[in-house]
């Protein structure tokens, strides 16, 4: 019994990071309805940023998070500037194929620039601890990266439903020319909005290195993760989004631990296909 | 006898009851028009009929078997063809090919089909855009479409929804022909329409629908002359002051 | 006067004498090219043209992106890989089995996929790849993560492998090519193209004319599936080896749509034009930039897909159709230019 809570609190607290991932790419495909398949690799080099200040400059992630969460908005800022603005009013595919190219380019520079190795943070004010509560362990670093999901799945939540800005891009995510007649800078929203939707992956990569090694490839099986978790959530739906993480996270820990750990993902994929044949449109879709 | 039967057709969507026990018959080689004001459940009843909404009630036979369950394609290939009123060119191929897809159903031969395809073409004065990609055509030309690729499948019923909707009244003119056209060569008809100038001159027999019930059934001339027609197309002042004039003329 | 002239330049035909004259040349190409390395390309353009092609039946003609393909590509490898490795026959036994199964399995993976709509239903191609590329590395049967090593028999068509020369593998790639080129220009002419093409652009009216959309999809993927298991059969007989991620991954199925969209994708020429532009684009960049501490040659390659995506969504046709168009309003203006200069 102690062991399944264990593997449930497990479960529970990645899901929470994925919840985060995926709200990112959420407001993303709400608003614009494109698929970022680069939203992984943003998560990379969210991480390389907290990395290499810790590295060098003995920044803890904890405040490296803003760093990171800065940086992956201009990213994302700049993504949209220099890719998406041209494959809007094409067919969802043009955006996707164009992001796949940018992923493989964010992840080979960095394969280029800083090799493939496993890279580990070592000396983080949060790293290693645990925190225990009768026999359960709650590590102390996802403990803190599942506290700061929760605040920043909240916050985006409040911005986009209880602020001018929030109307104006539910409006924009409505109808586009509709809210250009009612004088929004629709424009101006989309860059925001993929800003913002890499910030929230940022901050999640901030914090990582505080429990997990940093490598090129590190950001692929979280970008696909939130894929499942965004579709399986219900289209642009945040709160659907972050249940469908919980879930996910709470599926993977489970057959990681009682089946075997290479079969999580087949699990996660396996539910994701589950939901969808049920419900075509995710949990929360219409 | 009756091509098409409906009997106590109803649909609801949610609270909203569209068609409220509709029944009606087509008979063989005759036009009927469907009319009613905006709202009657027209084009409700018309997806009910060929398949693309499931009926809450009631059945429908085709050619003497029921057809109330079947698919579209199931119910197109019994012979049973409609139109879209909001129309749905097959935009990145050409008028042609459109039309193509329709002849295909009767025959797998290219030839054949190509053969029925231009045949199609002309019937709908449409072969000097033959080669046109169908999306980039005139909104007359595209209606024209609509009936020349269901004609091209051969249909034993032919169900316009509304394709003389926001024409000119030559454009009219010219669907009328071919509708004529149609019927003499044998195809039953049935029409949806919403203006009621150019279904009255053709029609065999018009069924009215108002508010999802069927008001009346009956010859062109009796409906134009029908109190609950007139009430639900004009309102009641209008019916009210027909009956009084009509009823001056049979005293004087 | 521009789309007429537009027409004779790009036309129905334009592509065709372009088509024609390369399929006469490529026979010869062994006898002109001895560098290895230039055969080892023409292979492969070969083979992953005939591979988006059989990805563009139901991608690109009936417009059902899949990401999926991989996995049928896989179970083609995968086939030819266990009646070589594990039974010790030729493997042309695999080969059939092979696509008999990619068949079956996409019908049935496809029938409720078909019923998820635009980003869904990339996204389950997605999480497909994903499970059969897991189950895969964890299936002893089929080698697991180590996958499957050839072990060297005699060479020729009958074990469909050859040594040291390129040249069987060369005309194996052209066959290969011409069956599905071969295929699916039949299929355009027929009753079936266009049934495809109309599924794509419109269900509803496809259905209102009779038209079985649900069979025609799966008829669709049951064929791309089979044509993208041979291609995988012939993969693996040219590397002699087969594992998960070398197949079964979401870098080859995107690699497959990649081809097609850059070429034109719903083209018959779409898919040559894509992989003959792409494919030495990636294995040139490889072998200059591969040594450079890795990764430059993919860095490049990513790179240039933003670009070729971004500027060029109708793919290398479209660039083709505009310089037609182009031409042909040269011309016409030349010619305007002379009638007015003649007095």
């Amino acid at each position: 019994m102690e062991t399944l809570i264990q593997v449930l609190i497990d479960g529970l607290l990645s899901g929470m990071v994925y919840a985060l991932v995926a709200a990112g790419l959420c407001i993303i495909w709400g608003v614009m309805d494109v698929i970022n398949f680069a939203h992984g690799e943003y998560l990379m080099v969210g991480m390389y940023v907290s990395y290499w200040l810790g590295f060098l400059a003995h920044v803890d992630p904890l405040v490296s998070v803003l760093a990171s969460g800065a940086f992956v908005f201009l990213l994302g800022a700049l993504t949209y500037k220099l890719i998406i603005r041209y494959t809007i009013r094409r067919p969802g595919l043009v955006a996707l194929l164009a992001t796949f190219g940018l992923a493989m380019f964010l992840k080979n520079l960095c394969m280029n620039r800083f090799s493939p190795n496993f890279r580990i943070l070592s000396d983080t004010w949060l790293g290693g601890k645990t925190f225990l509560v009768g026999s359960l362990i709650l590590p102390v670093p996802q403990l803190a990266a599942g506290i700061l999901s929760l605040v920043t799945i909240g916050l985006l939540y409040a911005l986009i439903n209880g602020t001018r800005f929030g109307w104006a891009v539910q409006a924009t995510a409505m109808d586009r020319e509709a809210a250009e007649l009612m004088g929004i800078n629709t424009e101006r929203i989309y860059v925001l909005i993929f800003g913002i939707g890499g910030a929230c992956v940022g901050f999640a990569g901030g914090i990582m290195p505080s429990y997990l090694a940093v490598h090129p490839e590190v950001g692929s099986m979280f970008g696909l993760i939130a894929f499942v978790c965004v579709a399986m959530g219900g289209f642009g739906s945040i709160p659907g989004a972050f249940l469908a993480g919980l879930l996910v996270g709470i599926v993977e820990a489970l057959a990681g631990f009682y089946i075997a750990p290479v079969f999580k993902y087949i699990a996660v994929f396996g539910l994701y296909l589950a939901v969808v044949f049920l419900r075509p449109k995710g949990i929360f879709g219409w | 006898m009756a091509l098409l039967e409906v009997r106590e057709v109803t649909k609801k969507f949610g609270e909203l009851v569209a068609n409220d026990r509709v029944s009606f018959t087509v008979e063989t080689g005759t036009i009927v028009g469907l009319i009613g004001p905006n709202g009657a459940g027209k084009t409700t009843l018309f997806n009910c009929i060929t398949g693309l909404y499931p009926a809450d009630g009631g059945a429908i036979h085709f050619d003497g078997r029921e057809i109330t369950a079947l698919k579209p394609y199931e119910i197109a290939r019994r012979g049973a063809v409609r139109t879209f009123q909001v129309v749905r060119p097959l935009k990145e191929m050409t008028v042609f090919d459109n039309v193509l897809v329709g002849a295909f159903l009767k025959t797998g031969d290219r030839r054949a089909a190509a053969a029925r395809a231009e045949e199609c073409l002309s019937i709908c004065n449409l072969t000097s855009f033959r080669d046109r990609p169908a999306g980039g055509l005139p909104i007359g030309g595209k209606k024209r479409l609509e009936m020349a690729r269901a004609l091209a499948t051969r249909p034993k019923l032919l169900m316009l929804d509304e394709v003389m909707a926001g024409m000119t009244s030559t454009e009219i003119n010219a669907s009328v022909e071919v509708i004529l056209r149609l019927r003499d060569s044998g195809i039953t008809l049935m029409i949806v329409e919403h203006v009621m100038e150019g279904i009255m001159p053709i029609a065999d027999k018009v069924v009215v629908l108002d508010g999802g019930i069927k008001i009346a059934e009956d010859a062109p001339g009796n409906i134009v002359n029908d109190e609950r027609v007139i009430e639900a197309y004009l309102g009641p002042k209008y019916s009210q002051r027909f009956k009084a004039r009509r009823e001056g003329a049979d005293l004087g | 006067m521009n789309p007429k002239e537009a027409n004779r330049v790009l036309g129905k035909d334009g592509p065709w004498l372009v088509f024609a004259a390369l399929l006469f040349v490529m026979p010869f190409v062994p006898f002109v090219g001895e560098n290895s390395f230039r055969m080892h390309i023409m292979i492969l353009i070969l083979l992953f043209a005939a591979m988006s092609q059989a990805w563009n039946i139901i991608g690109g003609y009936c417009g059902q992106v899949s990401f999926g393909h991989s996995v049928f590509f896989g179970i083609g490898a995968y086939g030819a890989g266990m009646a070589v490795v594990a039974y010790g026959v030729p493997p042309w036994p695999g080969i059939l089995t092979g696509m008999i199964v990619a068949a079956a399995v996409a019908v049935i993976i496809s029938w409720p996929c078909f019923k998820l709509s635009g980003h869904y239903f990339a996204i389950a191609t997605f999480a497909i790849v994903e499970i059969f590329n897991r189950g895969f590395l964890v299936w002893d049967w089929v080698g697991g993560a180590l996958g499957l090593d050839y072990p060297l028999v005699e060479e020729g068509l009958w074990n469909l492998m050859w040594h040291d020369s390129k040249t069987g593998y060369y005309y194996c790639a052209l066959v290969l090519f011409l069956i599905t080129f071969g295929l699916v220009r039949w299929l355009e002419g027929h009753r079936f193209g266009y049934y495809l093409r109309a599924v794509r652009e419109g269900q509803e009216t496809a259905e209102s004319l009779g038209v079985n959309s649900t069979a025609v999809k799966l008829a669709a993927m049951a064929l791309s599936a089979a044509l993208a298991a041979l291609c995988g059969a012939f993969f693996v007989q040219y590397n002699l080896r087969v594992d998960p991620p070398m197949v079964m991954s979401l870098d080859m199925s995107m690699k497959f749509v990649l081809i097609t969209v850059l070429g034109g994708s719903g083209t018959l020429v779409g898919p040559l034009l894509g992989a003959t532009v792409l494919i030495p684009l990636q294995e040139y960049s490889r072998a200059l930039w591969g040594g450079l501490g890795g990764g430059v040659d993919l860095i490049v390659f990513g790179l240039l897909i933003i670009i070729i995506v971004v500027k060029q969504p109708a793919g290398i046709i479209g660039i083709i159709r505009d310089i037609g168009k182009h031409a042909a309003r040269r011309r016409a203006a030349g010619k305007e230019e002379a009638d007015h200069g003649a007095p």
